[in-house]
């Protein structure tokens, strides 16, 4: 984590950096970066492990409610006897998960499947070290912290693949093949969609990312990426294929109770079970994160006046913005399968994502416009955005119209 | 020699002599993908960040998928994937060839007295590469990216069922 | 008899390079062979990233493109080489080596 050399950052802002030096200021200069790189680990794990729990909480409130019911409600707090709104549900969803009995099949492999959920939750907090929560507040200071996010995140489709194999049951497999398959897909538009923040911005580190996101037109206008017609169209793509990486609904065929049980997690209970749901939850946190820091500005705040609330809280906001358009989707749309979302990432997305490369590189090349040029700029640049996307789109779906129901 | 070294070297050699030698496929990718990441990791030591990350990108994250979706393909029976072990008649003579090679690497590269620069690197940086890749290179960069869509169009082309498709099917 | 950190690196991607050998001559399985063949460019590739590390000129770069370049060229060879054994097991039901010895089918 880097410091400022300028000018002082007020308190807030310096807090959680001056705490963890007060926590290691006493120790011998060489040992101090081990110190400080454990307390960082240790934050971040903390922090994201209690948002694990809330969101959990929180996804099944938010699907109750929009189904028009209350969502847990009833777990009270041990020993108490008080209820708490469901704000206990976590504790108590823990309790149960730690209680149940383990149950590993005759026939399996032991090992992998000890080892699966180890190494999927291992590379998904792996992810965690490259996104900056606050202008001080990187865990790791890379050159190609974006690369290293994406290696570490395709890592993970490793464990599931041992998941589907060690359970030792041909329904487990078949799962773990299509949701391998489903991964493999949508990594290419992740990636796709990633490359013109890259061109625009000059280089892979979050850091500078996130910095060259931080000016204001007119003075009060963020230069977000995601308010460029190149940045609108890949924060799409990067959303629709952050949905898919991480199983979500309408992408969740690997985990649905109507699809194979449980998919590659069918022969896995207990604290196994939970230790892939939090690697999901995980996943879609680091995805999200990333999400934030590529396309809406990191911890920039949307105008200047705001900019006494300190960064990190900024970060924070826009994280559970999105992870609430992560769940109300859920609530929201059926699911997909298995053709139709391969369809839609080799058909539509990589096409899309390889345009809005071009969109990218034109808006780059034609920075200098000024003046009525600007208005053409953003005239071009938008029609290359939104031509494909309808004539790819009307392609796909021709032939699949209204539905008429007849009713017998 | 740093201790970070060593251990990194030991693991990855073992893991990937482990792998060569059991019985059980499976296990053997998964040893291997192992070896993959530890050499990952001695690429980090050795300061090439970059390097290491594509490693891990392209072997951990991508052959590794390839090659495990290959031994469930070409697996004998429905649920194990085991092959025999080496037959002697084979074994003997490969650890032969195998000894007398690492002998010839191992008097060579001890006998010849290499020079080695004695301060750490300058860290080369993404933008250099990229600049180099983009400018004298970018013709090798074309090529290599040529040669990736011909190999894998052709991959798809051989590895795909000989059936004629079905009229029925949804394209 | 003293050891340069360069000899180490290079002792070391000898020894991959020799296990990598071993299996492949040995295993008469196809995708074990294969997998071999991955650890010697490996191996290989090891060997250029240690001589870009203690070589004379380590800011230039060339040894990392190199390296990048071979690690493509390896993950198409090993794509090929796959669908090459999946078309071997179409054909004649196992993937023994010993057993693809036809040049007719």
């Amino acid at each position: 984590m880097s410091a400022p050399a300028a000018n002082p950052l007020p308190l807030l802002e310096r807090l959680p950096v001056a705490l963890r030096d007060a926590c290691t200021n006493w120790l011998p200069e060489s040992w101090r970066w081990l110190a400080n790189s454990l307390l960082s680990i240790v934050a971040v794990f903390v922090v994201f492990a209690t948002l694990f729990a809330l969101l959990t909480l929180a996804e099944r409130k938010i699907l109750g409610r929009v189904q028009n019911r209350p969502g847990p409600n009833r777990a009270p707090l041990p020993f108490l006897g008080l209820r708490t709104y469901g704000l206990a549900q976590p504790l108590a969803d823990g309790i149960k998960m730690l209680t149940k009995e383990d149950i590993v099949p005759r026939g399996a492999d032991r090992v992998l499947h000890f080892l699966a959920p180890v190494a999927l939750l291992a590379f998904s907090i792996m992810t965690f070290a490259v996104i900056p929560y606050g202008r001080t507040l990187l865990p790791v200071e890379l050159d190609a912290a974006v690369l290293y996010f994406f290696a570490a995140g395709a890592a993970t489709e490793l464990a599931i693949f041992m998941a589907g194999w060690a359970s030792r049951n041909k329904y487990s497999l078949l799962a773990a093949m299509r949701a391998l398959a489903q991964l493999i897909s949508y990594e290419l538009p992740l990636l796709l969609s990633v490359v013109p923040v890259v061109l625009v911005a000059g280089s892979l580190s979050t850091s500078v990312i996130v910095e060259k996101q931080g000016a204001w037109l007119f003075g009060i206008l963020p230069q977000w990426h995601v308010f460029t017609p190149w940045g609108f169209a890949g924060f799409l793509i990067f959303f629709v294929a952050a949905l898919a990486e991480s199983n979500r609904s309408p992408f969740d065929l690997p985990e649905a109770e109507s699809e194979l049980i449980a998919g590659h997690l069918t022969e896995y209970s207990g604290f196994k079970y939970a230790l892939f749901f939090m690697a999901e939850y995980f996943g879609m946190c680091a995805l999200s994160g990333m999400g934030v820091t590529l396309f809406l500005g990191g911890w920039q705040a949307p105008f200047p006046a705001l900019g006494f609330i300190p960064s990190y809280c900024w970060f924070a906001a826009k994280l559970l913005a999105l992870l609430f358009v992560f769940m109300w989707i859920r609530a929201t749309f059926p699911r997909l399968r298995i053709d139709q979302l391969t369809r839609l990432a080799w058909k539509f997305l990589v096409p899309l994502a390889l345009v809005n490369l071009f969109t990218a590189a034109f808006w780059v090349l034609s920075a200098g416009w000024a003046g009525p040029l600007a208005f053409a700029r953003w005239v071009v640049a938008g029609a290359l955005v939104i031509g494909p996307f309808l004539a790819l789109g009307r392609r796909l779906s021709a032939g699949l119209g209204p539905r008429s129901y007849r009713y017998a | 020699m740093s201790l970070a070294f060593l251990l990194i070297a030991f693991l990855t050699v073992a893991t990937a002599a482990v792998a060569m030698a059991l019985r059980n496929l499976i296990r053997s990718a998964l040893l291997l993908v192992a070896s993959w990441a530890g050499i990952a990791a001695f690429y980090l030591w050795a300061g090439a960040e970059f390097v290491a990350f594509a490693q891990v990108l392209v072997y951990v994250g991508a052959i590794s998928m390839v090659v495990l979706f290959a031994v469930l393909l070409t697996r004998p029976s429905r649920d194990e994937a085991e092959v025999t072990p080496a037959s002697a008649g084979r074994l003997l003579p490969a650890l032969i060839t195998g000894g007398a090679v690492l002998g010839v690497l191992v008097g060579a590269i001890v006998g010849s007295p290499l020079r080695t620069t004695a301060k750490p690197p300058p860290p080369v940086t993404v933008r250099e590469i990229g600049l180099q890749l983009m400018g004298p290179h970018a013709a090798a960069l074309v090529v290599v990216g040529a040669l990736l869509t011909v190999a894998l169009l052709g991959a798809v082309v051989i590895a795909a069922t000989s059936r004629p498709a079905d009229p029925g099917e949804p394209r | 008899m003293n050891l340069s950190p360069l000899h180490l690196c290079l002792l070391f991607s000898s020894a991959l390079f020799c296990v990598g050998l071993i299996g492949a001559l040995s295993r008469s399985n196809a995708i074990l062979v294969l997998l071999g063949v991955e650890l010697m460019l490996n191996a290989g590739n090891i060997n250029l990233i240690a001589f870009w590390r203690y070589g004379p000129a380590p800011a230039e770069g060339t040894g990392i493109l190199f390296v990048l370049f071979a690690i493509a060229i390896a993950a198409a060879e090993a794509a090929v080489g796959l669908a090459l054994v999946i078309a071997v097991h179409r054909h004649q039901r196992n993937i023994r080596l010993q057993e693809a010895n036809r040049l007719r089918g």
